[in-house]
């Protein structure tokens, strides 16, 4: 017999707790649903910003066996072309959607926060962890207690004087120094989930016969299989510190095992990202053939009740 | 050591060849091999990198031909012997013909390049290929000799102002190969997407199997940003694509209708 892989998020039921990861073949409803008939049980949108926004020339992103860089710097159309896409996508019914949202401005975020609400998607990811447009916007808001909570009151606000009951995940960057602090200063802000992680970093390649640095941006974001452990750690933590908190643990997951790993450290749902690029398209399904083999093998018949094992397992 | 790098590799011109009025060939030596159709990033630092077609891959180095049309190209355009350009890739799939079949190509601008490619292998495969070219005038018949000297092919051009071969466009003039009697096994099509889109509708009505080259703004050639994929399939024109078979080809509802730019706004064509 299968295992049952469903999770309920915030409310929302997946059919299994593999996310799309924001940013990944993000950009239109066909992508989407693409991805959802390669397996995965919910997607994230690209970032959405209120207006168009340019991303950075090429090259955006390079990677090798061993990690990805990327600084595409979240181009985007702007909320015009989400309301089609969006709408479109809900119209197929085909599995969740959680919406990432970004800006440059606290109060941009809670104008596109309503916006999309409007949209009634299933769950709004704000993203306040993108490394690649610090040329733009200065330091990224998850880097200081403060304004990640500032940001966090600001969106909750905005949907609830729209009286819209949307559940937010706040994004986390990797790159600050207490990773706990900010986590609950943003769950003391009113957010309802923690999205762990964004992209490490920055780093830097360099071309060494042309000396020059091989992204248009210089800098980009670090993803891939050497974040796993990273994230792992991270949201171990961030679990022990709110229970009650659910997580998108998102961060170099390649494998049914590692996703059973992101579970068992505190994630419900699972993103998934660069390992479209190491896995194909069809790592959705490949991971979650993986999980019930894991499963079935060590006797598991819902997957629910890995979710903080090894909390449970240290104490 | 990495067993695999999508990260550019530096390479140096070896040869520089003014085409036509608007398109410069480049020779440089690359250690991956490359089939018909398929991609590379070019990239110069500090401008941008750009997917172009590979026209030839002679098993050492590569040919590229590149219509200068914007600022990445035209900056290309002023290199020299000698310069170096990065590269990475071959991205995506490829023409492809079995052996012994009768094949019309229809190029047009600079999607001549990777038809002379798949034209040489088809020809090595045993194959003969009617090659329809088209074009504003004569002098923009890109690749016109390297085509004229295959085995086994007819030369077809086309030219709007009639300066050589049949006036008018080179879809018409298949149809008129098609009506003076040619049966084709399969077509294969590069070229301005109008061009294409009718192109594939005489194959579909003809129930003749075709083989597309479909463009998108392409990013990563990766597979990862999602701004290649096409509606309502979802799938993505640097994996799964940009040659795609006529049956796909009729899915892609935007096909011929409209593309989408670096922000993921759609433009009609
Ligand atoms: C699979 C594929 C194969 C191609 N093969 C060739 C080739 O063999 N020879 C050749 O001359 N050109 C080829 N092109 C087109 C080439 O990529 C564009 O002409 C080039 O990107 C223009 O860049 P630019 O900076 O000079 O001009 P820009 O002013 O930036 O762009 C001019 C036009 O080129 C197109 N374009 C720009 N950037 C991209 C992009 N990243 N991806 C796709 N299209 C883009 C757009 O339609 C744009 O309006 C190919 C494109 C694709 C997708
Ligand atoms: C090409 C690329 C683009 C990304 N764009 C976004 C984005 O727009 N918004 C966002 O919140 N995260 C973005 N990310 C971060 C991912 O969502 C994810 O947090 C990170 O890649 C780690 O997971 P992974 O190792 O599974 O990829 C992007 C990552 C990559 C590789
Ligand atoms: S170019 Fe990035 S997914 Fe195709």
């Amino acid at each position: 017999m299968a295992v049952n892989l469903s999770v309920n998020f915030c409310g929302v039921k997946f059919k299994n707790p593999l996310v799309l990861a924001s940013g990944i073949l993000g950009i239109t409803a066909s992508s989407w649903r693409n991805v959802v008939k390669n397996g995965a049980g919910g997607v994230t949108t690209k970032s959405i910003w209120l207006t168009e926004h340019k991303g950075h020339r090429n090259p955006v992103i390079i990677a090798n066996e061993h990690y990805m860089l990327n600084a595409v710097g979240l181009p985007d159309a702007g909320v015009e072309k989400a309301r089609e896409e969006i709408g479109k996508y809900l119209s197929w019914k085909a599995s969740p959607l959680i919406v990432s949202i970004v800006a440059g401005k606290v109060a941009d975020f809670g104008e596109i926060a309503e916006n999309i609400a409007g949209l009634k998607p299933d769950i709004i990811e704000v993203n306040i962890s993108c490394p690649n447009v610090e040329g733009e916007f200065g330091k990224p808001f998850a880097c200081v207690a403060a304004d990640a909570a500032q940001v966090t009151r600001e969106v909750k606000k905005r949907l609830d004087k729209a009286g819209v009951k949307i559940p937010i995940s706040v994004k986390l960057s990797p790159n600050v120094e207490n990773i706990v602090t900010i986590a609950k200063a943003v769950v003391d802000a009113g957010a309802d989930a923690l999205t762990v992680m964004n992209s490490m970093g920055p780093g830097m390649a360099i071309n060494l016969e042309m000396r020059a640095p091989v992204l248009a941006n210089k800098v980009g974001g670090l993803t891939g299989p050497a974040l796993k452990p990273i994230a792992i750690n991270f949201i171990h933590d961030i679990y022990k510190a709110l229970p009650g908190t659910p997580i998108i643990g998102t961060g170099g997951v390649m494998t049914g095992e590692d996703a059973i790993e992101m579970m068992m450290a505190g994630a419900t749902l699972v993103g998934v990202g660069t390992g479209v690029y190491y896995r194909g398209i069809e790592i959705f399904k490949k991971i979650t053939d993986e999980m019930q083999s894991w499963c079935k093998a060590n006797k598991i018949s819902n997957l629910v009740s890995l979710i903080g094992a090894v909390q449970r397992h240290s104490e | 050591m990495c067993q695999r790098s999508d990260i550019p590799l530096s390479v140096k011109i070896k040869k520089i060849n003014k085409e036509t009025p608007f398109v410069m060939s480049f020779v440089f030596d690359y250690p991956h091999r490359a089939l018909p159709g398929q991609f590379v990033n070019v990239w110069i630092p500090g401008i941008d990198e750009k997917p172009i077609s590979v026209a030839f891959d002679d098993g050492k180095s590569y040919t590229i031909a590149v219509a200068a049309v914007g600022e990445m190209t035209k900056e290309l355009a002023k290199k020299k012997v000698g310069d170096f350009i990065g590269i990475r890739g071959p991205y995506g799939t490829n023409y492809g013909s079995k052996s012994s079949q009768f094949i019309a190509m229809v190029a047009g601008g600079y999607g001549v390049a990777p038809l002379y490619f798949a034209a040489v292998q088809a020809i090595k495969a045993g194959c003969r290929v009617d090659f329809h070219h088209g074009a504003r005038t004569k002098n923009y018949l890109l690749f016109a000799d390297r085509v004229k000297k295959l085995k086994n092919t007819r030369y077809l051009p086309a030219t709007d102002d009639g300066s050589l071969g049949h006036e008018g466009n080179c879809v018409n003039l298949m149809i008129e190969t098609m009506n003076a009697g040619a049966k084709y096994d399969l077509i294969m099509t590069c070229g301005p997407e109008p061009m294409m889109k009718a192109v594939s509708d005489v194959a579909w009505k003809k129930k003749i199997d075709a083989q597309v080259s479909v463009e998108r703004y392409m990013k990563c050639g990766l597979g990862i940003c999602g701004n290649c994929c096409v509606d309502d399939l979802g799938i993505r024109t640097c994996q799964e694509g940009p040659i795609m078979p006529l049956s796909q080809i009729r899915k892609i509802k935007e096909f011929g209708l409209y593309h989408r730019n670096s922000v993921g706004k759609k433009h009609s064509f």
